[in-house]
This record gives C-alpha cells, sequence and structure tokens, in this order.
C-alpha cells in the first residue's frame, strides 16, 4: 500500500530502519556489572515473563489442540474425561489421506500456489524496480488497488467469461485468479524493497559500461534475492491458504486443500477426528515453511510500515 | 525491510562490460529501444495484467447492478437504472444489519488487535532470553489457513464438546453457545479474527518501535518520567504513524473477511444470518442465490465503504505525520 500511505518525498527515513541492529548486537551480551535490582524492577520482570507464557499460551494452544483431537478417535473426542489422556491413532490421518485423496488436493494446492507465485514474481519484480525507480506513484496505485477490491465483485464476471471459455475447473483460472492475489503482494514489498536498495551500484555499473537493463539484471536483481525471497515467500502462503476464489473457480480436478476441508463439513454429522486431521494436513506444510523462513515472512509482512 | 540484507553472492559478479564484444545491429537497435522504454517495458505487463482482471470486470459489476440480471448472467437483463440500488439502500432486514456487523466485526477486531498488539509489541520490545520461541509462536497464527482455522474454533467453540465450555465448566460457569447462539456467534468470530490477525499488528508495530530512536525516551526518563508517562507521551505519539500503516492494512482485510465466516457459519452466515457481513452477503447473493442485479449494487456500495474508510485513515495519517 506504500503508494497509498506515502507521499512521494519522504526517502529519509530508510535511515531510521538501519537501527535494528545495534538492538541485537549490542542489546543482549555484556550486561552491566551485577547490581542489585530495585524491587519495581524485578516485580515488572516477573510480570513481563508471565505475561509472555500467556501470549504464547493463548497463540499455540488452540492449534496443539487441534493436532490433539487429530490424534483422537471420535468416542475420545466426545469424551470429556480423555482431554489430555489418550490412546493416540493414527487413523484419522489414513482416512483422509487414502480414503478422501488428499494427496491428490495437496498436489493441486502445491501447483497452484508454486506456479501463481512464480508468474507473479515474473511480471511483479521489473515492475516494482520501475515503479521504485521512476516513483510511478499512480501506477503502483492502479496494481495496489487489487488488495483493496472484494474479492466477490470480480468472480462474477470471471466466472462468466471463463466459464464461456470452457476453463472453469482447469489449473489455468485458479492460477489466474491466484495470481491477482499474488501480484499485489509482491510489487508492494519489492517496491519497498527496490526503495531501500542504494542507487549507487546502478549508477556505478553504469559507468562501467552496462546498459540500465542491464545493471537491472547483472547487478540490482542478484542483490534482491532476499526481497524476492520474502515476496515469493508470503505469496505462496497466501495463495495456499486462498479460499475463495477456489470455491468458485475450481472443479473436482483442480480442488484445493481448502476447499477440501469445507467440503468435509457439508456431511450430515461432522466426523471431528477426519476434520481435525485435514485441518492439520493443511497447516502443516504451511508451518514448517514459515518455521525455516521466519525472518522473510516478517520483512514481508511488515514491510513498508516503518515508513513515512 | 530492515532485517533483510543483501547477500554476498552479488559482490562476486564484477560488472565489467560484457556489452563490448557484441555484434552491433538489430539487436543493438533493440537493446537501446528497449532501454530506452524500459521504465514502461518493465511496468507495463503487471499493469496490463492486474487491469485486464480488475477494470473489465469492475465495470462489468457496475453495469450488472443497473439491470435486473439474476438466474444466469447469460439470460436476456432489463436495465433498471438505479432500481437494485434503492432496494437494497430500503433493505432492513439483510442489507443494514450486514453494514452493521461488518462494521461492528471491522471495528471490535481493529480495537482488540491493535490494543492487544501494541501491549505484546511493548513485552517483545527489549531483548530477552527465549526470544526466539515466542516469535516463532507469534508466528504460526499469522500463516495458518483460515478455513483450517474457522475448524479448529468450530471444535473448540463446540457447545456440547468444546474445550472452552469444558473449562468454564472447571470453574463453574454454564456452558455458552458460542458459535451457534444467536448473539454470542459474532463475537465468537471477532474473537478468532483477533487470534489469528493480533501476530500481524505485533509484527508491525515491533517494527516501528524498533525503529525509534532511543534518545526521546531517554531524555524523558532522564527528566524522572515514568514507564506510563513515557509511553504515552512519548512513545506513542512516536509511533502513529506506524499504528495508523497497521489499521490500514488489517482494516482492509477485516472488512472483506469471508473465510472464518463462511467457513464457521456456512451460507448466509448462519441460519439467523448473524455473522453475514457485507462480503458474506455478497458471496451468497451471487453464487448461492445467483441475483447478480442486486449482488453488484451490494458490491459497488461494499467497496464505497472500504475506499471511503481508507480515504478517512490516510488523511488522518497524513495530519499524524506532520
Amino acid at each position: 500500500m506504500t503508494g497509498l500511505i506515502e507521499d512521494t518525498g519522504n526517502t529519509e527515513n530508510t535511515e531510521n530502519t538501519e537501527n535494528t541492529e545495534p538492538r541485537t548486537a549490542a542489546g543482549r551480551p555484556a550486561p552491566a556489572p551485577r547490581r542489585r535490582k530495585p524491587l519495581g524492577v524485578r516485580a515488572y520482570k516477573a510480570f513481563r515473563v508471565a505475561a509472555l507464557i500467556a501470549v504464547v499460551i493463548f497463540l499455540v494452544a488452540p492449534l496443539f489442540w487441534m493436532l490433539l483431537a487429530s490424534l483422537k478417535t471420535n468416542v475420545d473426542i466426545y469424551d470429556s474425561g480423555k482431554s489430555f489422556f489418550f490412546t493416540p491413532t493414527g487413523e484419522n490421518y489414513a482416512n483422509v489421506l487414502q480414503r478422501n485423496n488428499y494427496f491428490v488436493f495437496i498436489l493441486n494446492s502445491f501447483w497452484v500456489a508454486f506456479v501463481s507465485t512464480a508468474l507473479s514474481l515474473v511480471l511483479g519484480v521489473p515492475a516494482a524496480y520501475a515503479m521504485s525507480r521512476f516513483t510511478m506513484h499512480r501506477s503502483a496505485l492502479v496494481v495496489l488497488m487489487a488488495r483493496v477490491i472484494p474479492g466477490v465483485s470480480l468472480l462474477v464476471p470471471w466466472y462468466y467469461v471463463f466459464s464461456n471459455l470452457k476453463m472453469v475447473g482447469g489449473f489455468e483460472v485458479l492460477i489466474l485468479s491466484h495470481m491477482f492475489v499474488s501480484l499485489p503482494l509482491i510489487v508492494y514489498i519489492m517496491m519497498s524493497y527496490f526503495d531501500s536498495l542504494p542507487l549507487e551500484l546502478e549508477e556505478s555499473a553504469q559507468v562501467d559500461g552496462l546498459t540500465p537493463i542491464g545493471a537491472f539484471r547483472r547487478i540490482t536483481l542478484p542483490l534482491s534475492v532476499a526481497g524476492m525471497a520474502t515476496a515469493g515467500i508470503l505469496s505462496f502462503i497466501f495463495s495456499w491458504n486462498n479460499f475463495m476464489f477456489a470455491l468458485v473457480l475450481s472443479g473436482s480436478k483442480t480442488k484445493t486443500l481448502p476447499v477440501a476441508i469445507f467440503d468435509f463439513v457439508s456431511y450430515a454429522s461432522i466426523d471431528w477426528g477426519g476434520l481435525m486431521a485435514a485441518a492439520t494436513v493443511v497447516t502443516i506444510p504451511i508451518m514448517i515453511i514459515a518455521l525455516f523462513t521466519q525472518k522473510y515472512i516478517v520483512s514481508g509482512m511488515t514491510a513498508g510500515a516503518t515508513k513515512g | 525491510m530492515s532485517v533483510l540484507t543483501p547477500p554476498r553472492s552479488a559482490q562476486s559478479e564484477p560488472p565489467s562490460g560484457r556489452n563490448a564484444g557484441r555484434a552491433p545491429g538489430a539487436r543493438e537497435n533493440f537493446s537501446a529501444w528497449a532501454n530506452r522504454h524500459r521504465k514502461w517495458l518493465f511496468a507495463a505487463p503487471a499493469m496490463i495484467f492486474v487491469g485486464v482482471l480488475i477494470i473489465f470486470p469492475l465495470a462489468w459489476t457496475l453495469y450488472l447492478s443497473l439491470t435486473d440480471s439474476q438466474g444466469s448472467v447469460r439470460a436476456a437483463s432489463e436495465f433498471v437504472g438505479l432500481e437494485n440500488y434503492l432496494t437494497v439502500l430500503s433493505d432492513g432486514e439483510r442489507f443494514w444489519p450486514a453494514v452493521g456487523r461488518t462494521l461492528t466485526f471491522t471495528g471490535v477486531a481493529l480495537v482488540c488487535e491493535v490494543v492487544l498488539g501494541m501491549c505484546i509489541a511493548l513485552l517483545l520490545w527489549r531483548p530477552f532470553r527465549g526470544e526466539k520461541w515466542v516469535r516463532v509462536a507469534i508466528l504460526l497464527p499469522l500463516v495458518a489457513t483460515p478455513v483450517a482455522v474457522g475448524m479448529m474454533w468450530r471444535l473448540i467453540f463446540d457447545p456440547n464438546i468444546g474445550f472452552v465450555n469444558q473449562l468454564l465448566g472447571m470453574v463453574g460457569i454454564p456452558p455458552q453457545p458460542w458459535l451457534s447462539g444467536q448473539d454470542t456467534a459474532l463475537g465468537t468470530t471477532i474473537f478468532m479474527d483477533v487470534w489469528q490477525w493480533t501476530p500481524m499488528v505485533v509484527l508491525i508495530l515491533l517494527a516501528g518501535l524498533t525503529s525509534l530512536s532511543e534518545e526521546p525516551d531517554e531524555a524523558a526518563r532522564m527528566d524522572g518520567a515514568n514507564a506510563f508517562q513515557r509511553f504515552f507521551l512519548i512513545t506513542l505519539p512516536l509511533m502513529m504513524p506506524t499504528v495508523i500503516v497497521a489499521i490500514l492494512l488489517r482494516g482492509i482485510d477485516a472488512l472483506k473477511t469471508f473465510d472464518i465466516l463462511y467457513a464457521t457459519k456456512g451460507k448466509g452466515g448462519g441460519s439467523f444470518h448473524e455473522v453475514e457481513t457485507l462480503n458474506v452477503y455478497a458471496y451468497g447473493l451471487s453464487f448461492d442465490y445467483n441475483q447478480y442485479g442486486l449482488s453488484s449494487a451490494v458490491l459497488i456500495l461494499f467497496f464505497m465503504i472500504i475506499i471511503g474508510s481508507m480515504w478517512l485513515l490516510t488523511m488522518r495519517k497524513k495530519a499524524v505525520s506532520k
């Protein structure tokens, strides 16, 4: 949303963001020589630890509960005496993966997320570069509008056009619709990344005889790998989690995981164990990715937030 | 983007002129042309892609909102002028309650998320042992699939077998209906939204806090200000622009919340439309009832609400930044 939020002339704040380094570097080692802290400080420390533990429990406990339920039989789920102590079973997972064919949905989700992210990077990175370097804020606004528009208003016309083209139920439509989410995200993140990249490197490369496009390709792009990783990972996650577009535009062959989970409850009575196993199956891959790419996700989520 | 550091490998590639050896000719001409027009060459494909996918459908939605199209978009429809808008705007049964719910959902969720988010961000601000694990915990709800999250809460809030009522039972509080209650459903979905998205606000505010300079805070400390005074008189005013960014980013998504509502309550936001927000209402009109004319009118009005609230916030941010 850079274009919407900030004015054109705010570049001096980039220095501010560099303050992150000293915090972790200088803050942790070598504490001041030990002195007995006053009571207020110690009370605050105890409070802080307690509060942090509460926060962690609040955030993690529901997920833990989902995981537990996915390992219970339906009889155990209904038995409040067996909330935490029960004999775990893998039956739900076997059910979900084999009988309901979740492997296909996993592959579908993965394929759609991967291709839409890759194509969005190809389109979005050069666009973000141009918009950042030439401060095309009005053009950026056009792309970022996509983030603001309610998806439903696009779905009716899309559905009509694509069903006329006999494309509904195919991967192409799903990928196109997911790109619609990914592209603005990637442009947004990459714009703030390019904004923070110094111009001097490109300029000196051009002095050394590279064309502007050559400088982009051989200097700026390699320097932007971290930014592209950030944008790509976030776009992958958003595509993986996307529900509404797939709900309308996917067919029986292209169904993605969120839709598959949703279909799970349309049966007469809810098979809680199976449902929780399905919910776990969809969240686990994305959480594993998140664990390994933590810092990228954080920088992507906060992109452009501390400027202006 | 402060966390990112450019990879080292880039320096190993010397920017020496590879172009020098190239044969002149058409290729050179094209390259010169491309370089001259790189601004639009780079930006155009993405803009055309988004433009085609947005402007055309939006124009179509606008057109549909002026017709009595229903059943099938292909079926003949008549131009009815502003009739759909009049119908919608005088509809006190579905439309206005949906507007109310949308604003309640967004407003309450945003207030909770910003207040809670600020508290958690302040807790995390100064380094501590185990920081890494807390940060992982914060990330988990954020990346979880909303539909799966909805299903998870459905089990936890289930009136009969849910863990929440079990917990309440232990301290002697009678079981609550939560999602299945007419009055409690919307609040419960707000709670889910707060659980999932407070972490995002935390991340944004934390990035803002770490980019603050320490001097004003330090000076106030020297002058004997206590922690509360320092927060409300120094830190909070300095953080206002970031807070508004967080509200903007979060607000847009909160207004458009669909996944958890549809996943937990299904079509029409439940049998009494307890959680039917504008987005759920418009989706239902379009895809469950095929009332394209009406749904388009709702969508256009909804879009205007979104744009309007964003505009207000952007104005506010400009005022605060100065």
